[in-house]
């Protein structure tokens, strides 16, 4: 169980301090500023033991947040009650800055008595929490509104109020993606995995029901067997979780995704897959060392999707030894730029279309050093965004039945997209 | 950062600062470093010279981000370049990022050196000093080796400027710190010392510095520094305080200097020149009285420069211990300080009379402050301060003051810092036991001691108690009736329960005629608490009660049906169970006699030292020697000069000594810190009892067997009614039969073993009893305790021999991590070569593990090998060590000879040396039969009908060593009237005629 929790700035200072238990003393506050943010060595580990007390920390651009306990938590669960935290304060004020913060803190400190209850964590969804914690101030509520609020809270449906109408009922559905990739230098796939999201955004009038199918290979396979033939390609999943709106003995039995959703957006399910991955990009380095005080490095990257289709925000981040002393770089397409901040030369296309490849040559020039150890070559990566699910995922219907309300699937205006982006997208050389 | 100069300043190194300094975050910082870094390398890589600024610059902002904790792996060489610069900034800079970043193996290093060189060979003072700096900076051994002879002759150069001599000394001061083997004075020594005399005081500060540290490396060669010194001293103690213009702080004539020449003679005695020695006392005395005067300052900083040299006085005063006048004027000074306001005063002015208190001149004088010490105890802010307030009455404490003294810190107990309690607990104990004049006092204050702070009364104390009590015949009865009374009380400290439980066990009885405190309420008493005692206590309390079985046959009935009910028979705790269990039985069958004898009321303890004072010692650690110091001090004036016991340490049993004279044995469990500590032989005792079931069985025979029941009982936990929880329930596990009687287990130190057999490790403790068996025989069991069995086969043929060594386990459960080594000390090494093969690490319980050692002898020899053994055994390590009996006469080769040959050669080897006689009491039945198979199996050739007296034995053989062989003849003369024998032998060598006759004449 959480026992408290802090939130500093860059700095060290501590912009928001909720104590739950006793057991955490004010020492406590202190001991995480000296040991993690004003640690010599940088802190890479999440989950930090100071005198029997254990600090769970993530980091949000310049903002520390930790949770702070001295039992043996899950340590699971508290992280993904911090991501929660950071979902919610965005919902609220949007980017998570010292400034955001300084100046929300009184709503801050109203969400953490709401969503943690002595150290227990609570309902953190944020369509439920802005029906009772408001930035406009206290409107007086009738005595109708707040015992619907209480057994909105307390009941069995906690995500989603009744009573919600829309002139136009509408829904936005998102599969996020991002491919992982590390290959060796002869083109070989040492590992590469898919983690995606779907991300639903809806505007519905009542409590609907809604139906969701993907090209999951479990389900058509079944439905291979009923009638109409598996033409499209499936695909495997190899695990995934649900937003808690969605009925788990159902998924569990006939692998059919049923749920009432909550209203606005929310995240339906997350997946991974590891088979069968369409990678979007190759990249092919080619480093040759020339003597001593010399390196040269030719980088060739090739699109492997439709040419109807386009790329975006490429970016290909080339190491460079800790002791160089010039670059010259030469490019066909897009900017390349030697970043000493970086120790690496970057490399940005703004926009490529499939089945294409472009090249980049530079030549490094090196001081000697004493030093005896060599260079690590650490991997070249790259960034990107690409307008299809690279684990092949396809949404085959989202289907909407409200009994009571009179308006049906076929009045119900659907959005699907579909992006790809890179997660961390590395070739040796 | 360096100073820079107005016009020099580098702007650039400036402006990156200053970047660095308002970076948001680590990672920005990274970033501007990296920038900042490809910078300079291509500046550095740049094609065109960089002039000596810029140079400069580069240099400094690397050695800035090296400081920010970056790695720096390239402008080194540029560094170096500086060096030769003639700038000084530039050449200051090179030599700061040198001291800092060049580490010793670079290869730089020779470059380095150079530059160096060339600036100590300059006759430029600064570039000297820097150079100087460098090398002290560094201080690496390679420098060392490099300058140390350099250094000195610049130190001792007559034309050297003042401010280069002061570098130089200080130079020296850390090569000989970091390599004192190289820095030789040699013929420089007599010139460094009389830098004492230079007229720049800077120089004589530095040259202090570093004659003391030479002084104590080697005194002989410094000391005429002591007369050197002690004039300097007087010159600046008796002058103006204007004379030395800068060296004169806030009126305070060169204190830092007053303050090393006196460190410096505390490095000797007092000098022994009458002169020398009166000037040295008229400088003391006058610093004490300058002490006296009015303060010419108000200012902080004058008051702590004279102090600093007052107590560095005083501590050479106490040093000398031999003024009294000078030791006594010191106490009452400081006495004053004691009541200052200052509280680092007040805490240096404690510290001081502690030592003071240890010297037999000025214990007195220390003595008259108890009151303001008291004072301080009680009314102190500062902890640290109370600490030593607790030290110095524990340090000025006699048989005068005790009781005064040990009511104090009583009293002060309870509103003690919860960090000091332990240790005043121990002092408190300590005190009054040594300078108990009654021990009813003695009784009283451990009774409050522990109603006071019980939970700071560590287990030595209230051992010791019952120590005491139990030896003491005249406490015994009115220690329980205090006991019991003390236990009336509502909430006792189960400390005192613990006590209680024991004393009234074992002497409730002379309390019982009074009504008030008969049997039953006695019994009652003691059960009220027993269910709010922890399971060792409540094992006490069981034992307690068999023992009031005895004490009190009118409550048996009652006790029995405690033993009987559900909450012991049944307890969950395995000891209580089988203490419930067998006390019932024992009550049940077992006839009053045997009860009587069973339970009968625990024998003295064996005097020892106390281990209170070990713990206190162990308290205080390794590190501060100073209790240890003047408890010695303290104890040679009481004891009027016995032994100093530090040296005499682990044998040090001063049995005749009453107990305050064993207690003043400090040393003898905690040995002096300089000197390893043996490995404790507690591990042996501590072993995990026997398993149960094996307990479990003795107790039926305990109950058949009649007469032996003493002897038999003692393996099982039963006899040591009042044994104390699970260490002594193991100690008394299984001993060889024979020594039942002296089962008396050592319930009060755990550090001292029980049975001398298992003192192993040192060559003091080796276990060879049997050894002397093995003289005349090759195989039989040369060892054994309760773990393990050692047995022995061997054989032998010339200089060769091999031994079978065969080690059972007589556990149940495996030994882990085996081993065993010969280890052939000293001289034998070169004699003996014994060579053990490798066996398995791990016995299994009940089996048998055989080891093969090969025998070489080299030459004749006198010591035998030590068989080492080691094993984890449960969860300790157990240590056994054993001699092994290869003896000299092993290598014998029997000679059949005639009579004729025999005188012959008995003639031959006729020189005083050769021939060694001894003439001894016989200690067995003179038996013909029994000799003549002892002189066989000593190895000789027994010669029948040589000698003309046909009841003298003659014996004749060889001895094979690899060396050399060596021709031996013996003649062994019983006497039966006188019961005495004369053996003579001689041989060509008198080292093994000795030997022979030795290890020979042992056997009858």
């Amino acid at each position: 169980m959480i026992g408290g929790l802090f939130i500093y700035n860059h700095k060290g200072e501590v912009l928001i301090s909720r104590v739950y238990r006793d057991d955490i003393g004010r020492n406590a506050v202190d001991a995480f500023r000296v040991n993690v943010i004003h640690a010599r060595q940088q802190v890479r580990s999440p989950v930090t033991n100071i005198a029997r007390t254990s600090f769970f920390h993530v980091k949000r651009s310049n903002i520390w947040l930790a949770a702070v306990t001295k039992q043996n938590v899950n340590a699971a669960m508290v992280f993904e009650f911090l991501y929660k935290m950071c979902d919610v304060m965005t919902a609220y004020f949007g980017k998570i800055s010292e400034e955001n913060i300084k100046n929300n803190f009184v709503l801050i400190y109203e969400l953490l008595d709401e969503i943690l209850d002595f150290g227990y964590p609570q309902n953190s969804e944020t369509g439920a929490l802005k029906t009772f914690i408001t930035q406009t101030g206290i409107k007086s509520q009738s005595k109708e509104e707040q015992s619907q609020i209480t057994s909105q809270v307390t009941g069995q449906i906690g995500w989603r109020r009744e009573g919600i109408k829309y002139r136009r009922n509408e829904l936005f559905l998102d599969v996020l993606e991002s491919v992982n990739l590390l290959m060796s230098p002869q083109g070989q796939v040492l590992s590469a995995h898919v983690s995606g999201r779907v991300v639903m955004k809806s505007y519905l009038s009542g409590m609907p029901e809604c139906k969701f199918g993907m090209n999951d290979k479990i389900v058509i396979d079944k439905q291979g067997k009923g009638g109409e033939g598996a033409t499209g390609q499936s695909i495997a999943i190899d695990d995934c979780t649900f937003h808690q709106c969605v009925r788990l003995s159902k998924f569990d039995a006939e692998r059919s995704i049923s749920f009432i959703p909550p209203d606005g957006e929310c995240e339906l399910m997350r997946y991974r897959t590891t088979k069968d991955i369409i990678l979007p990009f190759r990249v092919i380095p080619l480093v040759r060392e020339v003597g001593r005080t010399k390196l040269e490095v030719k980088v060739v990257i090739k699109s492997n999707f439709k040419p109807s289709l386009l790329a975006q925000k490429i970016e290909v981040r080339i190491p460079t030894p800790l002791n160089t002393s010039g670059v010259q770089v030469i490019c066909m397409k897009g900017k390349a730029k030697y970043k000493a901040s970086e120790n690496a030369i970057v490399w940005k296309i703004k926009r490529m279309a499939g089945m294409k490849e472009s090249q980049i040559s530079a030549e490094i020039e090196l001081l000697p050093t004493n030093d005896k150890k060599k260079w690590a070559r650490p991997p070249i990566s790259m960034n990107f965004e690409v307008p299809f699910a690279p684990s092949g995922l396809k949404v085959r219907y989202l289907k909407v039945f409200e009994p009571k309300l009179n308006y049906s699937d076929h009045d119900v205006i659907k959005w699907v997209r579909y992006i790809g982006r890179s997660g961390i997208y590395e070739t040796r050389c | 950062m360096p100073a820079v100069s107005k016009g020099d300043g580098m702007r650039g190194l400036a402006v990156f600062i200053s970047d660095i300094r308002n970076c948001k975050s680590k990672e920005a910082e990274i970033k501007r470093i990296n920038k900042e870094l490809a910078n300079i390398r291509s500046k550095f890589k740049g094609d065109k010279a960089l002039d000596g600024y810029s140079k400069k610059k580069y240099v400094c902002k690397l050695l800035f981000i090296f400081l920010l904790g970056h790695d720096i792996d390239f402008g080194h060489m540029e560094a170096v370049n500086l060096l030769s610069s003639n700038k000084y900034t530039e050449k200051q800079i090179g030599y700061l990022f040198i001291s800092v970043l060049v580490n010793s193996n670079s290869d730089l290093i020779s470059l380095i050196n150079n530059a160096i060189k060339n600036d100590l060979s300059s006759r430029n003072p600064t570039f000297m000093n820097l150079a100087l700096h460098c090398i002290a900076n560094v201080g690496s051994r390679e420098m060392a080796e490099a300058f140390a002879a350099e250094v000195p002759r610049i130190l001792v150069a007559g034309d050297t400027m003042d401010s280069v001599k002061q570098s130089a000394a200080l130079c020296l001061l850390r090569l000989n710190r970091t390599s004192p083997d190289l820095v030789l004075m040699g013929e420089w020594t007599a010139r460094v010392v009389h830098l004492l005399n230079d007229q720049h005081l800077g120089v004589v500060t530095a040259a202090t510095s570093l004659i003391t540290t030479l002084a104590q490396k080697s005194p002989e060669d410094f000391k005429t520094s002591v007369s050197l010194a002690v004039a300097r001293l007087s010159r600046i103690v008796s002058s103006a305080s204007t004379d030395l213009q800068d060296y004169t702080y806030y009126f305070v004539a060169a204190p830092w200097l007053s303050v090393k020449l006196l460190r410096l003679l505390q490095c000797y005695p007092p000098p022994e020149d009458g002169a020398i020695r009166g000037r040295l006392t008229e400088c003391l005395e006058t610093i004490l009285n300058k002490a006296q005067e009015p303060p010419k300052s108000k200012k902080v900083q004058h008051s702590n420069a004279k102090n600093a040299v007052l107590f560095e006085a005083i501590s050479l005063i106490i040093h000398h211990d031999s003024e009294p006048t000078l030791l006594v004027r010191a106490c009452n000074q400081l006495g004053q300080f004691l009541q200052h306001r200052e509280t680092n005063l007040r805490y240096l002015a404690l510290e001081s009379m502690c030592t003071l208190a240890s010297s037999e001149f000025s214990h007195e004088a220390v003595k008259t402050h108890i009151e303001t010490v008291i004072n301080a105890l009680k009314s102190e802010r500062d902890v640290s301060v109370r600490q030593r307030a607790v030290d110095l009455l524990y340090a000025m404490c006699d048989r005068s003051n005790a009781k005064q003294i040990v009511a104090e810190m009583l009293s002060y107990l309870e509103t003690a810092d919860y960090s000091i309690r332990e240790e005043i607990v121990l002092k408190v104990a300590i005190l009054a036991e040594k300078y108990a004049v009654d021990y009813t006092w003695y009784v009283d204050t451990i009774l409050n001691l522990i109603r006071f702070a019980g939970d700071y009364v560590s287990d030595e104390v209230w051992y010791r108690v019952i120590q005491i009590v139990i030896n003491r015949d005249e406490v015994q009865g009115y220690a329980a009736k205090t006991v019991f009374e003390a236990l009336q009380a509502p909430a006792c400290h189960e400390n005192l329960v613990k006590v209680g439980g024991y004393i009234l066990g074992e002497f409730g009885n002379l309390i019982a005629g009074d009504s008030r405190s008969s049997p039953l309420i006695q019994f009652d008493l003691l059960h009220s608490k027993f269910h709010l005692c922890s399971v060792p206590t409540r094992a006490l309390l069981l034992s307690a009660y068999i023992k009031f079985i005895n004490l009190f046959p009118e409550v048996k009935g009652t006790i029995q049906e405690v033993l009987r009910s559900d909450s012991q028979l049944r307890n969950a705790d395995v000891e209580l169970q089988q203490r419930a269990v067998e006390y019932l039985r024992l009550s049940s069958i077992a006839s009053t006699d045997i009860l009587a004898t069973v339970l009968e009321e625990m024998p003295p303890f064996p005097e020892r030292e106390s281990s209170i004072l070990a713990k206190l010692k162990r308290k205080k650690g390794p590190g501060n020697l100073h209790p240890d110091l003047d408890e010695n001090r303290k104890e040679r004036s009481a004891n009027g000069g016995t032994a100093d016991h530090s040296s005499t340490t682990s044998n040090a049993k001063s049995s005749p000594l009453s107990f305050v004279g064993d207690l003043l044995a400090p040393a003898s469990t905690a040995p002096p810190t300089n000197r390893p500590r043996p490995v404790s032989s507690s591990y042996l005792l501590q072993a995990p009892l026997t398993p149960i079931p094996l307990q479990a069985s003795a107790v039926p025979v305990l109950l058949s067997a009649g007469p032996l029941f003493q002897v038999a009982a003692s393996p099982t936990p039963s006899t040591d009614l009042l044994g104390l929880g699970s260490t002594i329930t193991t100690q008394n596990s299984a001993p060889p039969a024979s020594k039942g009687t002296s089962l008396l287990v050592d319930v009060f130190s755990e550090n001292i073993a029980a049975f001398p057999v298992e003192t192993p490790v040192a060559v003091g403790p080796v276990a060879d009893e049997n050894f002397s068996r093995f003289v005349c025989k090759n195989n039989g069991v040369l060892y054994e305790n309760q773990l393990l069995q050692i047995g022995l086969k061997s054989e032998f043929r010339q200089n060769l021999g091999r031994m079978y060594v065969f080690f059972g386990n007589k556990t149940s459960t495996q030994f882990m991590n085996f081993a065993a080594s010969v280890v052939c000390q000293d001289t034998l090494q070169a004699q003996l070569n014994v060579h053990a093969k490798p066996a398995d690490p791990t016995v299994d319980g009940g089996a048998q593990l055989q080891q093969i050692l090969n025998i070489e002898c080299m030459s004749d020899f006198v010591d035998a090998p030590v068989l080492n053994i080691q094993f984890r055994y449960g969860g300790t390590l157990q240590n056994v060590a054993v001699k092994l009996p290869i003896t000299l006469n092993k290598f014998f080769q029997p000679t059949e000879m005639t009579s004729q040959d025999f005188f012959q050669r008995w003639k031959q080897l006729g020189a005083p040396q050769q021939e060694v006689q001894k003439i001894f009491k016989a200690k067995h039945s003179m038996d013909t039969e029994v000799t003549k198979a002892k002189i066989m199996g000593f190895g000789a050739a027994l010669l029948d009908g040589v000698d003309p007296n046909p009841s003298n034995f003659v014996g004749a053989g060889v001895i094979h060593t690899k060396t050399t062989q060596v021709g031996c003849l013996l003649r062994l003369e019983p006497n039966t009237q006188a019961q005495m024998y004369r053996l003579t032998l001689r041989t060509s060598r008198d080292t093994v005629s000795q030997r022979l006759c030795d290890l020979l004449s042992e056997q009858f």
